[in-house]
């Protein structure tokens, strides 16, 4: 590990040139909390690190004209916290960030991080999906746009292009009677990987379910946004018969692993259960409850 | 790539060192600063043993690359007594004997300081789930959580 070179440009420019240029044997330094541990281990031995820290654009937390944020992918789980209103907008998102290890973890660790290291157990990346937040990434062609349930291709693997860096994600205005929520189910009571995560967003109004989105995690090779989950929700009173209906599309939208943590059977369960959770959580939330 | 400069502060005092790219913060720490009261339990975040702050918010050195540390301003254990003056939370270690072997005492007096200084008044729970992240294996959670507790109600009156 001698050979390794360490760059902390100042601007997003330099980094996708440095990025770019080291053609696959550079990594992104954001929190390290998994580079670094990777490199320990030697699963991964980097010709180049860029730490992107140095990049005001990657560290910022800002509120947009419309009322949505806009989260640099380098900012750490403490600093989300710490935002005066974002945690009260976006409660089941920074719930989810804040679930990603211990103090010490969440002051360096990032949403940027735990989306592109890929781990289909991720926490932040369904609470994500439930937002419906769009990622911005920069790379040798410009910049570009896409919903983060596009990002995961597998474990460990996006769909970004050679040289793009996610840069941020920007998550929508919240209409009124709106709420989100993200529970995770593990076999202890914290520090400890999901054997299932949900995030739901809700948007009531009179009663009723008018918009809904759901991700789902750690039961799949990726992170999934369940379409039909949300379908069921939507138009209805979160009546019993609706909300199963959605419990069901996520148990039919599992394709998980057996192991240590949780069975395919278990697995399945757990997320139908867990819908019914966070579903219940989101909309007391949505009312003001 | 060579040896890199890196200009930094720690404890409060201007440091200079030279470092690998590859090289943890912990290890610079320990070896050539000398600074060997930020233990290394698992090297991988796990146990909170070289828990330092970095720009005021906690974090584990051993995540931490020491190039890092360029510009930034750096506490360890090292700089948590004032000369011969213990913290209050090191004082109340000692007479409540919330240790046994001492590896995880530095983090989790870092990490134990770090909660008081953002929420004086913590709940026992909240301590609990502060330092879910320092490891202690010789099971001495409960003394440690009654000791933190304990310093802040003390720190709080003097405080008053």
């Amino acid at each position: 590990m001698t050979d390794i070179r360490y760059l902390a440009p100042k601007t997003l420019d330099e980094a996708v040139g440095a990025f770019a240029a080291a053609q696959g044997a550079a990594r992104i330094l954001a929190g390290g909390t998994d580079l670094l541990v990777q490199m320990r281990a030697g699963v991964i031995r980097p010709g180049l690190i860029v730490d992107i820290k140095k990049i005001s654009e990657m560290t910022s937390i800002e509120e947009t004209a419309g009322g949505g944020f806009r989260i640099g992918a380098a900012v750490s789980g403490a600093a989300l916290g710490e935002h005066p209103r974002f945690g009260r907008v976006w409660p089941g998102v920074l719930e989810a960030v804040n679930l990603i290890g211990s103090t010490q973890v969440q002051g360096r660790a990032s949403p940027g991080g735990n989306l592109c290291n890929g781990s289909p157990a991720g926490d932040s990346v369904p609470a994500m999906i439930a937002a419906g937040a769009v990622v911005t990434v920069q790379g040798p062609a410009g910049r570009r746009e896409m919903p983060v349930e596009a990002v995961p291709a597998g474990p460990g693997r996006t769909n970004l292009k050679p040289g793009e860096i996610v840069v941020s994600f920007t998550l929508p205005p919240r209409p009124a009677g709106s709420s989100d929520a993200y529970l995770r189910m593990i076999p202890r009571t914290e520090m400890d990987i999901a054997v299932v995560g949900v995030g739901v967003s809700l948007t009531m109004a009179g009663g009723k379910v008018t918009a809904a989105r759901v991700g789902l995690g750690a039961v799949a090779p990726t992170v999934l946004l369940v379409g039909d989950a949300a379908r069921a929700l939507i138009g209805s009173t979160l009546n019993e018969a609706s909300v199963e209906a959605a419990a069901a599309a996520c148990r039919a939208a599992c394709k998980p692993i057996d192991d240590k943590r949780g069975t395919i059977v278990y697995r399945t369960k757990v997320a139908g259960v867990l819908l019914k959770r966070t579903v219940a959580i989101a909309a007391d939330r949505a009312k003001g409850g | 790539m060579a040896k890199q400069h890196i200009s930094t502060t720690i404890n409060g005092e201007p440091m200079e060192f030279l470092c690998e790219p590859h090289q943890s913060m912990l290890d610079v720490l320990r070896g050539p600063l000398g600074l060997t009261g930020s233990k290394e339990g698992c090297g991988s975040g796990d146990c909170g043993a070289c828990s330092v702050t970095l720009d005021g918010r906690l974090v584990c050195a051993c995540l931490m690359l020491a190039m890092e540390a360029e510009g930034a301003s750096i506490t360890t254990i090292e700089g948590m007594a004032t000369g011969e003056a213990l913290h209050p939370l090191q004082q109340k270690f000692l007479e409540m004997a919330a240790l046994q072997c001492g590896i995880c005492t530095p983090g989790v007096l870092m990490a134990a300081r770090s909660l008081l200084e953002r929420n004086p008044d913590p709940s026992e729970t909240e301590v609990r789930f502060w330092l879910a992240g320092n490891l202690c294996r010789c099971t001495g959670y409960d003394k440690i959580v009654r000791a933190v507790l304990e310093t802040a109600a003390d720190m709080r009156e003097n405080a008053a």
